[in-house]
C-alpha cells in the first residue's frame, strides 16, 4: 500500500509547514533525548559504584581486635584483646566456608622504603599469600608472597606499581633488587597492580618476617577472609567467627568493641539495593518523561488539526474522502515523530558517548550507556502515542462537514 | 441536472431550531447558468451548500444528475463532489501553503492522477485562465482576481457537470468581477451548468435566470434575455 504520490503530498506539506513540523518533532526528540540521558546516567552511576566494589573481592570479611567494653565471666571491661598466629591457624583449620584467609600485621612506624638514592614513605602490610586474591590484585612481574617466604621468614617484598615508579626511576626491573625497609634490606620478588590506587601504593611483606623484625612476636592486627557464600550465609559466617574468637579470647560475643568486623558482601548488598533504588527512580522519571512527551505530542497534534480545519474543509470540498484526510494526518504524525524520535535517540546516545570519552576516569560515574532495547521501545511508544494523539483529532476533522470548516469567520 | 422537491433544512443550535429552507422546489437544466439571489438570511448560501453536498438536508428530495442525494456517506459524497461538482468561493479557499499549480492540481490528486500528469493538466487550466506564468506563486502573492481565477481553474480541472459559485465576485472590484464573470460565461458556453449565489444585481443580470429566495422560499424567478453580450461589450 505504498503510495508514492501520497508521500510526496505529505512531504510537500511538511516542507511547507516547517515551524509546525519543528515544534512537533522537537517535543518528541527532546523527550527521547532526555530519556536516553537519564537512563545512561543511571547506568553510569551504577557502573561506577560497581567498579568501586570490584577493586576488592566483593565477598570479603575483615575483622580485628579491640578492647572489651563489657565485663565477661568476671573479667573486667577495658581489657585489650590480641589476636595471634594461633588464631590464624585455628580459623584456617576449623571454620567451614572460608575460601581465602590471611592475617595482617601493619608496620605503622618506620615506613620509609629506599632504593639507592630514592626513598619514600609507603604503607607496609604484612600478610599471607592468600591476601593477593583478597585484594583482587594482579601481578605485573615476578611473584607474590608464597608459603615458603612465611615459613622461612624470608626478607622479601612485593611492591605496588606506584612504589616501583617512585623508587626505580630508570625503569629497571626491580625484581631481584634489594630495597631497604627500616634500613633492613629486602629482596623485591614481584610488582603488582591494584585497581584501587590506595591499595597499590604499598608493599607486602611476609607476616612472619614483619613480626620478627618489629618485635611483634606472634601478634596479628587483623584478618581478612573471603567466602563463596551468599549474603545470608555470609552473615552466619560472621557470627561463627565472632563466637569462636570470643570463646578463645574470653569476651562477650555481643561486645562490638572487643572485635570489629567489616563485611564487604553486606555492604555490597546495601549498594545493590541502592542500585535497585536508582533503577526504580530512573524508571519512574523515565516513565514520566515519556508521559510528558506524549502530552506534548498530543497537544501539538490537536493544535495542528485545529489549525488545519480550514485546509481539511477545502480538501473535502474538492473531493478528499474521510479516509484520505485521516491517513494524511496520521502519516504525517508518524513520519515526524519517527524521524524526531530517531534524532533524539541518536543525539542522546551521541552525547553519552561524548561524555564517557571526555569525562576523566571517575570513581562514581563510569561508561554511561543505554539498553538499546529500552531506548527503541520508548521511541516506539512515543511514536505510537503521537499517532494515537493525532488519530482522535484526525477522525474528528474528517467528520467535520466541509461547510463548517469552510465557514468564513 | 438538478431537481429539488420540497426541500427542508433546519439548523439546530442548542434548544433553538432555525428553519432555513422551507420546502423548495426547483429544476435546473444541464447547461444553464442560474443565479440565486436573496437578502442575507434568506437561505441562499444554505441552499448552495446542500446543492454542493457540503451540508445535508432534513426533508424532501435532491436529485443531482438523476441521482437521489440522501443519506449518502462521506466517502461517496467526497467522490461526487470530486467528479461532478466544482466549487468557487467568495474567499477563494485556496490552500495557503501550496502554489497556484498545486492548488489547481489538487482535485486530480484525489482522483489518483499521478503527479506529473496532474501538473501537466493543471498547467493547461492555468493557461486557460491566463495565469500560466504565475504557477509558482503562493496565494498570498496573488491579487483577488488572480486567486479567483486559480480557484475557477481548480473547479474546472476535474471536468465537473456543475459549478457552484458562492459570491464569486464578493471580494473583487467591479472590473475584476466582470472578468471573472466573463470566464464563468465562457465555461458555461461549453455546456457546464453554473449556479451562482450572489446579492449583486449586475452579476445576476448576466445569468439566464435569477431565483430569488426570501425567508427560505422562492419569492420569484426572473428570466434575463442573454444580456451578457451587451454588458461585456461596454
Amino acid at each position: 500500500m505504498f503510495d508514492l504520490d501520497k508521500w510526496q503530498e505529505i512531504f510537500s506539506t511538511i516542507n511547507k509547514n516547517r515551524m509546525r513540523t519543528f515544534l512537533t518533532g522537537f517535543s518528541v526528540a527532546w523527550g527521547i533525548f532526555m530519556l536516553i540521558i537519564l537512563l545512561g546516567s543511571g547506568k553510569g552511576l551504577q557502573n561506577g559504584i560497581d567498579a568501586q566494589f570490584r577493586q576488592d573481592a566483593v565477598n570479603m570479611i575483615q575483622f580485628g581486635s579491640g578492647s572489651t567494653s563489657k565485663t565477661y565471666k568476671g573479667l573486667q571491661a577495658g581489657r585489650e584483646i590480641r589476636f595471634t598466629n594461633e588464631d590464624y591457624e585455628f580459623l584456617r583449620r576449623s571454620i567451614d566456608g572460608l575460601d581465602k584467609i590471611s592475617s595482617r600485621y601493619f608496620m605503622w612506624q618506620n615506613r620509609v622504603i629506599s632504593y639507592k638514592q630514592e626513598y619514600g614513605v609507603f604503607d607496609l602490610i604484612a600478610a599471607h599469600p592468600d591476601y593477593f586474591d583478597i585484594e583482587n590484585a594482579t601481578m605485573v612481574e615476578g611473584r607474590f608472597l608464597n608459603p615458603i617466604d612465611i615459613q622461612k621468614r624470608r626478607k622479601v617484598v612485593t611492591i605496588g606499581e606506584p612504589v616501583r615508579k617512585a623508587l626505580f626511576k630508570k625503569g629497571d626491573s626491580p625484581v631481584g633488587e634489594y630495597i631497604k625497609i627500616n634500613n633492613i634490606p629486602f629482596q623485591v620478588v614481584g610488582v603488582f597492580s591494584d585497581k584501587n590506587e590506595r591499595d597499590a601504593t604499598r608493599a607486602y611483606l611476609p607476616i612472619s618476617t614483619a613480626q620478627m623484625i618489629s618485635g611483634g612476636a606472634d601478634r596479628v592486627h587483623s584478618f581478612a577472609v573471603t567466602s563463596n557464600l551468599s549474603a545470608k550465609d555470609s552473615e552466619e559466617l560472621e557470627k561463627t567467627l565472632r563466637a569462636k574468637l570470643a570463646e578463645r579470647h574470653r569476651f562477650d560475643r555481643e561486645d562490638q568493641n572487643a572485635m570489629w568486623m567489616w563485611n564487604t558482601l553486606k555492604e555490597y548488598k546495601k549498594f545493590t539495593n541502592l542500585f535497585l533504588g536508582i533503577q526504580i527512580f530512573v524508571s519512574i522519571i523515565g516513565a514520566f518523561t515519556i508521559i510528558a512527551g506524549i502530552v506534548g505530542v498530543s497537544n501539538i497534534m490537536i493544535i495542528v488539526v485545529n489549525e488545519r480545519t480550514k485546509e481539511i474543509g477545502i480538501r473535502k470540498a474538492i473531493g478528499a474522502t474521510p479516509f484520505s484526510v485521516v491517513s494524511m494526518i496520521l502519516l504525517e504524525a508518524v513520519l515526524i515523530t519517527g524521524l524526531a524520535g530517531y534524532i533524539g535517540l541518536v543525539s542522546g546516545v551521541g552525547l553519552l558517548s561524548l561524555i564517557s570519552s571526555i569525562l576523566p576516569q571517575n570513581d562514581f560515574f563510569q561508561n554511561p550507556e543505554v539498553d538499546f532495547t529500552i531506548a527503541l521501545v520508548s521511541t516506539g511508544i512515543l511514536i505510537l502515542a503521537g499517532t494515537l494523539a493525532g488519530l482522535m483529532p484526525a477522525i474528528r476533522a474528517s467528520r467535520i462537514r466541509p461547510v463548517i470548516a469552510l465557514r468564513d469567520e | 441536472m438538478i431537481t429539488l422537491k420540497n426541500l427542508h433544512k433546519s439548523y439546530v443550535t442548542g434548544s433553538n431550531s432555525l428553519h432555513v429552507l422551507k420546502g423548495l422546489n426547483m429544476e435546473i437544466d444541464e447547461g444553464e447558468m442560474v443565479s440565486i439571489m436573496g437578502a442575507s438570511g434568506s437561505g441562499k448560501s444554505t441552499l448552495l451548500n446542500v446543492l454542493g453536498i457540503l451540508d445535508n438536508y432534513d426533508m424532501g428530495e435532491y436529485y443531482l444528475n438523476g441521482m437521489l442525494i440522501r443519506d449518502i456517506n462521506e466517502t461517496k459524497a467526497a467522490q461526487l463532489r470530486n467528479r461532478t461538482l466544482g466549487f468557487v468561493f467568495q474567499s477563494f479557499n485556496l490552500i495557503s501553503f501550496k502554489n497556484a499549480l498545486e492548488n489547481v492540481a489538487l482535485p486530480l490528486y484525489y482522483q489518483g492522477v499521478h503527479r506529473r500528469k496532474r501538473n501537466q493538466i493543471a498547467m493547461e487550466y492555468l493557461e486557460r485562465v491566463g495565469l500560466k506564468d504565475w504557477w509558482t506563486h503562493l496565494p498570498s502573492e496573488l491579487s483577488g482576481g488572480q486567486k479567483q481565477r486559480i480557484a475557477i481553474a481548480r473547479s474546472l480541472i476535474s471536468k465537473p457537470k456543475v459549478i457552484l459559485a458562492d459570491e464569486p465576485t464578493g471580494a473583487l472590484d467591479s472590473v475584476t468581477s466582470m472578468e471573472v464573470m466573463d470566464l464563468l460565461q465562457e465555461i458555461n458556453d461549453e455546456g457546464i451548468t453554473i449556479i451562482i449565489v450572489t446579492h449583486e444585481q449586475d452579476i445576476a443580470l448576466r445569468t439566464q435566470r435569477s431565483i430569488k429566495l426570501r425567508d427560505g422560499v422562492i419569492e420569484n424567478i426572473i428570466y434575463h434575455k442573454s444580456s451578457y453580450k451587451a454588458v461585456s461589450s461596454f
